[in-house]
């Protein structure tokens, strides 16, 4: 079963006290636990989270539902979100994501065999003057060539 | 040429600590403003004619006049939920100036009589979050937040709140919403923020560059801020170029600039053998302008009216010849599928056709009825939803779905 390392517990414990409202420590609690997940989210964890939050399994659930940062499924090591909106696309980056899916030979949203890469192509991301770009975990990297995005992901550890 | 009343000290790195940011005059507008009348700051922000940057354009200082005249705690909320496709300029503001966003803020909140505001920043914005949370710990050790500012009695308090990934959330009550702890779905208004906000709190909620504008507004009066930009467009803004331009990036111009002049000449221009076929001048969410158009457009909030788009954040979107505009339709329409928060049946649903439509005909399954077909779903789309993001996912079609565009 899913439990909160105890620095997770006080962490989640600040956030709850942090906000007015106790429900607004919902979208901070799901962050610590998704990283303390290995990057994901599932039953498990929505169920701990309402035990040690104190707030309904449905109203936490909903709320991890609706926003696309929290995983629904297992995502490799590295999370590669290529940005496929106007301004991106107008630069080619739907061609760079289908690249990046050949070279690492994976499908989209799909995670590679040996669990390190997972392609998404995902909606803007704030990165227009610098297009194409991609987000691999927290990070952005910018005026990408198909060349220069490969280059970023085989050096990699 | 950029007039760069706000982006200035952009390109030095120590602007975004505390120490660079006071040497070149930052906070000392605060003090100008906690030695004010909070109406007085209020009666100026109005006189400037300072409009909304998020994408509405709002006079803000009507906004802030429809808050109650009593003492109810009241919440100023900063829309950092920047996510309108083409727009970058918050993101820009926040790494390069984070503590110019926090001065206006505090000046904002003094003047409407807040003591918390919250900078609801998108989840993605990773770095830019680290940047604002440092330069919020260095404003509350030297007294800047907190009890007894600067000696003048106003407390505030200021924290971020990380999104977590939905367009929607950038409209203002789906921000709240999220904000709450929920689902990020707008609220029918009225009541608007200002009577109910944020846990049904009066609540005013401003764009990052609108609470940074307040600072040359209250530093050279609102006089000098009016010289800029036409009589119902005033100032500056940051404009976000990208798309097919040689130099694409964030400029400080004055509103009514023309659209010529930012594409052409701060945006180097297009490519080699490319020409200009089509812009989107405001944002996704701005009906597309032909290129003739775009070249005899000014960027400012009539002009755009006028011509049947709008200005909105700012986001001009250069696409060239090369470019097909049923792909870029079918982009948009995915786009907007995606983040309809399905709350309404209009939205929900017809985004979905529209998608479905503008895909198949993309496919080469297109029938002569589909162009019919889209205009009649979207048309049923608009005006009949609790937000705009439906009517923003219909005004595309019409001018992209007429054949002389394609």
């Amino acid at each position: 079963m899913f439990a909160l390392s105890q620095d997770g517990l006080n962490k989640v414990e600040k956030e709850l006290k942090r906000y007015e409202a106790k429900e607004s420590a919902i979208i901070p609690a799901l962050y610590i636990a998704q990283k303390e997940n290995g990057g994901w989210i599932n039953e498990e964890v929505i169920q701990h989270l309402a035990k040690v939050m104190d707030i309904p399994d449905a109203r936490i659930n909903e709320v991890f539902k609706f926003y696309s940062m929290f995983n629904q499924s297992k995502v490799g090591k590295y999370h590669v979100q290529v940005c496929t909106n106007i301004s991106c696309a107008l630069n080619g980056s739907r061609e760079l994501a289908e690249h990046i899916c050949k070279e690492l030979a994976v499908k989209p949203q799909q995670m590679t065999s040996d669990g390190r890469f997972t392609v998404s192509k995902v909606e803007c991301l704030g990165s227009c003057g610098t297009a194409p770009m991609m987000q691999i975990n927290d990070r952005y990297y910018e005026n990408l060539s198909p060349e220069s995005a490969m280059n970023i992901l085989r050096n990699l550890k | 040429m950029e007039t760069k009343l706000l982006t200035e000290f952009y390109h030095l790195d120590e602007f975004r600590s505390l120490g660079g940011y006071q040497k070149k005059g930052g906070y000392e507008v605060l003090k100008k403003a906690l030695a004010m009348q909070p109406q007085q700051i209020i009666d100026e922000v109005k006189a400037s004619g300072l409009r909304g940057r998020g994408g509405a354009g709002f006079p803000t200082g009507m906004k802030w006049g429809f808050l109650p005249k009593n003492n109810e705690p009241r919440y100023l909320l900063c829309n950092a939920d920047e996510g309108e496709p083409g727009t970058y300029k918050d993101r820009l503001m926040m790494e390069r100036a984070p503590h110019q966003l926090i001065e206006g803020m505090i000046i904002s909140a003094f003047a409407i009589g807040s003591k918390k505001s919250y900078i609801y920043i998108r989840g993605e914005y990773d770095y830019p979050i680290a940047c604002v949370e440092t330069a919020l710990q260095e404003a509350y050790a030297a007294g800047l937040l907190g009890k007894n500012i600067l000696g003048s009695g106003f407390d505030h308090d200021m924290d971020v709140y990380r999104g977590a990934g939905a367009y929607i959330c950038g409209e203002e009550t789906g921000m709240i919403s999220s904000l709450e702890g929920k689902k990020g779905q707008p609220k029918l208004k009225p009541p608007f923020p200002a009577v109910q906000g944020y846990l049904r709190k009066p609540s005013i909620v401003n764009n990052v560059e609108t609470l940074a504008a307040v600072i040359p507004i209250l530093r050279d009066g609102a006089a000098a801020y009016k010289k800029y930009g036409t009589e119902k467009s005033t100032g500056t803004k940051l404009f976000s170029l990208s798309g097919n331009v040689v130099k694409p990036g964030n400029f400080e111009v004055p509103l009514a600039y023309p659209m010529k002049d930012l594409l052409y000449g701060l945006g180097g221009g297009m490519r080699p053998g490319r020409k200009l076929k089509a812009v989107i001048p405001g944002g996704s969410s701005a009906p597309v302008l032909t290129a003739e158009e775009a070249e005899r457009a000014t960027l400012d909030y009539e002009c755009l009216a006028q011509m049947g788009s709008m200005l909105g954040s700012g986001a001009v979107i250069a696409i060239d010849d090369s470019q097909c505009m049923v792909d870029m339709l079918g982009v948009l329409m995915h786009f907007y599928h995606h983040e309809s928060c399905g709350q309404c049946t209009p939205c929900r649903e017809g985004t979905g056709w529209l998608n479905k439509i503008v895909h198949s005909i993309l496919e080469g399954r297109g029938r002569l009825q589909d162009i019919d077909l889209l205009v009649r779903v979207a048309d049923n789309m608009k005006g009949r939803t609790i937000c705009a993001l439906s009517d923003a996912a219909a005004l595309p079609v019409l001018p992209m779905a007429s054949p002389t565009s394609a």
